[in-house]
């Protein structure tokens, strides 16, 4: 059974289909990557599974069990986390307390202050962030800022991570750390939807890709498959020319 | 960075001892008061400390969300009225205590209603709605007593001064006690997350709607309590009165001129800020409002974090100050 499914979602913006009758699955274990040129949709998609929008029509199924319409909060509990495009961490507070408040505040049921303060500081480790435990998060670097991010949502437990642009504005060093943060989360059991547009990162440790354009999907494989699709190639560089 | 962390404990730690020793001479002083002080200073400390409740009440939910709620004046005038229904020049049909009780769970019962409906107002919208709110209940009551009740006002019976006092001192020990423990708490933590971030909030779990709503409700209780036992200070009562929209905009006023960043900001915030205007008040009595203002828009000015924040700069550039270095 996939872990997450979603039939038919669509969502419009006024006249406008953001994202536009899709259907998708992902399975327990995956790296899935979600592409596409800029205003495809993606992040209006994760918006959607994370309960930030409600589909309209359409319904959105983890593990199951229709979450449609949920609080984001609820959502979060059930083992749905997420990162975003531009970072929102907590930027007054320190490094740990942003970790924190994930590991106090998304299972249910709760956990206690040292139990959640022992897993912060497990998953900031995880990240490599352990050091910076006390700085306040807005000093941190845009690269350790969205590495904090993943600490924030693994503290939360969950089943599925959902990561909006993890490697963007990273540099290629950065880039590497990221890809290797991101295979170490799924050795963990967490199955992981990504969206980017860094091409070598997506190629590389994604199990399928998703293509969307124009908020509807139009191609979906192994990277290989993308790579030398067509379609794929038509929405990135054009039609070709005929000659 | 080890250094740091190392700091950072030894200053809780003993940050923790002095404070507490602080507060308990503090108090005891101010529980004394009526022995040693005369009935006029007995007076004072009573209306320093209802401003200091209401400030801190106010900054317990404002100041960690970021919501800037102009309803003080509201929970504060549901108090006054509780007072006048229940504690009438007839004679009472409560207990003061009961009243003041009455007066906080009725202004906490309002701030449930009305944050469950508005609260996911953000910014300025926010501030402009609560505003809206003291009027609007203002306007009602008026209303309803001209042509429900045909009273002008009503008349609130004497209370020894003594009662007043300590009960005033009280409700002071409680939102005291209540802002320090949430603040410590991760409830307190959760708070902060949603005034830096409501959305990332919700998205860890954090059930944004209701801890907005419960802190709201529970500053509204203690805004409501102090007005119940305040009323009977003031003895005679109307819409006009009760829902002074200037108490909306005094604590924020205190609680910027203390600064918000430490829990004692805003109690000497308002202590100074109401003891200045007790005294100018006599001192200037034409003068006051606009000497009062001229040090406001000082305060304000070159002191971007309040007197707490302008101590706490010195103490960094003292010689050999704390993380002098850093």
């Amino acid at each position: 059974m996939p872990i997450l499914e979603g039939e038919g979602v669509t969502k419009y913006f006024g006249g406008l289909a953001a994202v536009s009758n899709v259907d998708f699955h992902v399975d327990e274990g995956e790296i899935i990557g979600l592409i596409g040129p800029n205003g495809a949709g993606k992040t209006t998609l994760f918006n959607l599974i994370s309960a930030a929008l409600v589909p309209k029509p359409g319904t959105i199924k983890f593990k199951g069990k229709n979450i449609t319409g949920m609080k984001p909060y609820r959502i979060c509990r059930m083992g749905v986390a997420r990162t975003f495009q531009s970072v929102k961490i907590f930027a007054n507070i320190s490094v740990l307390d942003n970790v924190r408040l994930g590991s106090y505040f998304g299972k249910s049921p709760g956990l206690s202050s040292a139990d959640a303060t022992r897993e912060a500081g497990e998953a900031l480790e995880f990240v490599e962030l352990s050091a910076m435990s006390a700085t306040p998060a807005r000093d941190l670097t845009l690269a350790n800022q969205k590495r904090l991010e993943v600490a924030r949502a693994l503290a939360t437990g969950p089943e599925l991570l959902m990561l909006d642009e993890l490697m963007a504005g990273l540099n290629a060093t950065e880039v590497a750390q990221a890809m290797e943060l991101v295979k170490k989360i799924r050795d963990r059991g967490i199955t992981i939807v990504m969206i980017e547009h860094v091409m070598k990162a997506i190629m590389n440790v994604c199990d399928r890709i998703m293509v969307l354009h124009h908020g509807e999907k139009i191609a979906e494989g192994t990277p290989q498959e993308i790579a030398t699709s067509d379609r794929v190639i038509e929405v990135y560089l054009g039609e070709q020319a005929n000659a | 960075m080890v250094s740091r962390d190392m700091d950072i404990t030894r200053f809780t730690s003993k940050g923790f001892f002095i404070p507490g020793l602080i507060s308990l001479v503090i108090l005891i002083g101010l529980a004394t008061l009526p022995i040693y002080g005369s009935l006029y200073n007995v007076v004072l400390v009573t209306s320093i400390l209802m401003y200091i409740i209401l400030t801190v009440s106010w900054v317990l939910f404002s100041g960690p969300t970021g919501y800037m709620s102009l309803a003080t004046a509201a929970f504060f005038g549901v108090g006054i009225y509780a007072s006048a229904l229940f504690l009438p020049t007839t004679g009472a049909v409560l207990p003061v205590l009961v009243v003041v009780l009455i007066g906080g769970l009725a202004s906490s019962i309002i701030a449930l209603g009305v944050g469950a409906l508005t609260l996911r107002l953000r910014g300025i919208y926010f501030a402009i709605f609560t505003f809206g709110l003291v009027v609007l209940i203002m306007e009602l009551l008026n209303w309803w007593e001209l042509s429900v009740s045909h009273l002008l006002g009503r008349y609130v019976m004497l209370v020894d001064n003594n009662v007043i006092f300590y009960t005033m001192l009280g409700i002071f020990v409680l939102i005291m006690l209540t802002s320090f423990f949430i603040r410590r708490s991760k409830f307190g933590l959760a708070m902060r997350s949603i005034g830096e971030n409501e959305e990332a909030a919700s998205h860890i779990g954090i059930n944004v709607t209701m801890v907005k709503v419960i802190t709201f409700a529970i500053s509204a209780f203690f805004m409501g309590a102090t007005g119940a036992i305040w009323a009977t200070k003031l003895t005679y009562i109307n819409p006009h009165v009760a829902f002074n929209i200037l108490f909306s905009f005094m604590p924020v006023l205190m609680a910027i001129f203390g600064g918000m960043g430490q829990i004692y900001g805003p109690v000497i915030g308002a202590a100074i800020f109401a003891y200045l205007q007790e005294t100018l008040q006599t001192e200037f009595p034409y003068y006051y409002m606009l000497i009062f203002g001229i040090i406001l828009v000082l305060a304000i000015l070159y002191l971007p974090n309040g007197l707490v924040g302008l101590v706490q700069n010195l103490w960094k550039r003292r010689p050999g100050g704390q993380h002098a270095d850093t």
